[in-house]
């Protein structure tokens, strides 16, 4: 971990490269892009901590993917075809499907932060993630 | 990861792009899972659908020019000259949609089985082969009943491995991963298909992700009874392997098949499970417009005891009677008599086609009436009741 003007930037492993950055959006509940509002990206599944909640342009902070292959993988298609899917994704288990969901939209997709990206990254913080390079950078909302 | 010379130039672009796109993506899902290496598979199966993110996925790679290099046969669509001939208003995108995944799969050089249940005849794995099998039904079918070897694949991860003849080598593809995780005691006297349907339901709920080791079945399950289990396992949870000692074919004891690690709790099924399950599925207790068979689709044998049901008898007038089959089942089925019987009656047998299509379309607002909790889950219909084909084919003539 290194402190660059008040930038806190940390390794992690790339699944799917490319560049994102945005706010952070962070979720302690698995994610089911299926449940979005495929035209704004909003989270409409009622009992999720999220309910409400925008996931557009987000660096989408979250733990896994959750339910079937096809309805997730459409999901985050939709999405990224009315351009509101996340400008990135950072999560702690990943699995086949949120794999190949990723890779369709080309979001960058990583894990293995080497902190807790739960601690480490806080929802309103400004986040870049550069897969390809394998580094993330967060610059702390001072507000929050 | 380490990759071949081959694989890198594969990366590279040396063999076209289409070829780069599969293999970037099974790299990927390595990356995920600390794979090591790319393994060789034999067959691969993709669970193809109307859906657009399918649609992209096989038109990028068909377009950059790839080919399944291993047998790669494909999960139902719809039979769009069949139902745009009885239903008029499909809508046309969602038709589109369909026509050109087809097209796609047939460009790709894939087995246009349009089948969910390709492992009974048109892509049969063996014994200890390494495959990629998507479809969820079809997933816990080969691990378990076949003991071929494949991970829980997604529709695209499994055309790409078919398309490089290679996946990356985790999960289920390694011995030690494929031990029991759960002790399943069944206490229920299991008798038919739907018993093991509600079975199945019951475990995945219970279980969720998990490989159960189930105890105490008396008689050897059929071929049906194992599909059923294996469909309706994967609708309430996610079941991609499981052992039933001395029937299934990689554990002869409940020790083997924990590879010794016996947990000490256990899941206990017993006929008040199995009924509850039962009454969980129902949406509504009140008559019915049609009935849906065929998730996962019917077999020959399953065919038949339709015929041997409706022989004599006629379905009610406006009634839909629908058998979703393969185009296998179908040609054995007309050459037995049994479509002669099934058409007589009044009911359709159709090819190619999955419940969970837009071909449904027409019964939007209707209730329907399955053998199958997992047609009953995807039902693009309102109101469901789920029961015995006996029942089933009762409500269609008697109205009941």
């Amino acid at each position: 971990m290194k402190m660059k003007d008040s930038e806190i930037v940390l390794k992690c492993h790339k699944i799917i490269g490319g560049y994102g950055e945005g706010e952070a959006l962070v979720s302690h509940e698995p994610i089911c892009f299926y449940l979005t509002e495929p035209k704004t990206g909003i989270i409409r599944e009622k009992t999720h901590e999220l309910f409400g909640k925008n996931i557009a342009d987000k660096v989408l902070v979250f733990p896994s993917g959750k339910a079937s292959s096809v309805v997730q993988i459409d999901g985050l298609f939709k999405l990224a075809q009315s351009n509101v899917a996340p400008k990135a994704l950072i999560v702690k288990d990943v699995e086949t499907v949120l794999v190949v969901s990723a890779f369709l939209v080309k979001v960058p997709l990583v894990d293995k932060l080497e902190k807790d990206p739960f601690e480490a990254i806080q929802t309103g913080d400004y986040v870049k993630v550069d897969a390809e390079k394998g580094i993330v950078k967060i610059k702390k909302n001072r507000l929050s | 990861m380490y990759l071949s010379k081959e694989e890198e130039q594969i990366l590279a672009g040396e063999f076209g792009e289409g070829a780069k796109k599969a293999l970037e993506l099974l790299v990927a899902i390595g990356e995920a899972y600390d794979a090591k290496k790319m393994v060789p598979i034999s067959r691969a199966h993709a669970a193809s659908s109307g859906q657009e993110g399918d649609l992209y996925f096989v038109e990028l790679l068909a377009k950059g020019g790839a080919r399944c290099k291993v047998p790669t046969s494909t999960n139902p669509v719809y039979d769009l000259c069949y139902f745009h001939k009885i239903f008029k208003n499909i809508p046309a995108n969602e038709a589109d949609v369909a026509k050109r995944v087809m097209e796609a799969y047939k460009r790709i050089g894939a087995i246009l089985s349009w089948s969910c249940v390709p492992y009974l005849a048109e892509n049969i794995p063996l014994f200890g082969e390494t495959v990629a099998f998507s479809e969820s039904s079809a997933t816990p079918y080969v691990n378990s009943v076949i003991g071929a070897r494949t991970n829980r694949e997604a529709a695209q991860s499994a055309l790409a491995a078919g398309v490089i003849g290679k996946t990356p080598e985790y999960g289920l593809l390694i011995k030690e991963n494929r031990k029991g995780t759960h002790l399943v005691k069944v206490e229920a006297t299991l008798k038919d298909e739907f018993d093991y349907t509600l079975l199945g339901y019951y475990v995945g709920k219970q279980i969720g992700y998990g490989i159960p080791v189930m105890t105490g079945i008396q008689r050897r399950p059929t071929t049906e009874e194992l599909i059923n289990f294996c469909a309706m396992s994967n609708v309430s949870g996610a079941i991609s392997m499981f052992h039933i000692p001395k029937f299934t074919v990689e554990a002869k004891t409940v020790e083997e098949a924990f590879q010794k690690d016996i947990p000490k709790d256990k899941i206990t099924v017993t006929e008040a499970e199995l009924k509850e399950t039962l009454e969980e599925l129902q949406t509504t207790s009140d008559r019915v417009d049609f009935v849906m068979l065929g998730c996962p689709h019917y077999t020959l044998k399953q065919i038949g005891k339709v015929a041997e049901l409706l022989k004599g008898k006629k379905i009610r007038k406006d009634f839909g009677f629908w058998i979703c089959t393969s185009a296998i089942a179908k040609l054995l089925a007309e050459r037995n008599g049994y479509l002669d019987i099934i058409e007589g009656a009044g009911g359709h047998v159709v090819v190619d086609t999955c419940i969970d299509e837009p071909c449904w379309i027409g019964y939007k607002d209707k209730a329907g009436m399955t053998d199958s909790p997992k047609c009953a889950y995807y039902r693009r219909f309102k109101d469901v009741r789920v029961g015995r084909l006996r029942d089933c084919v009762d409500a269609a003539v008697k109205g009941k």
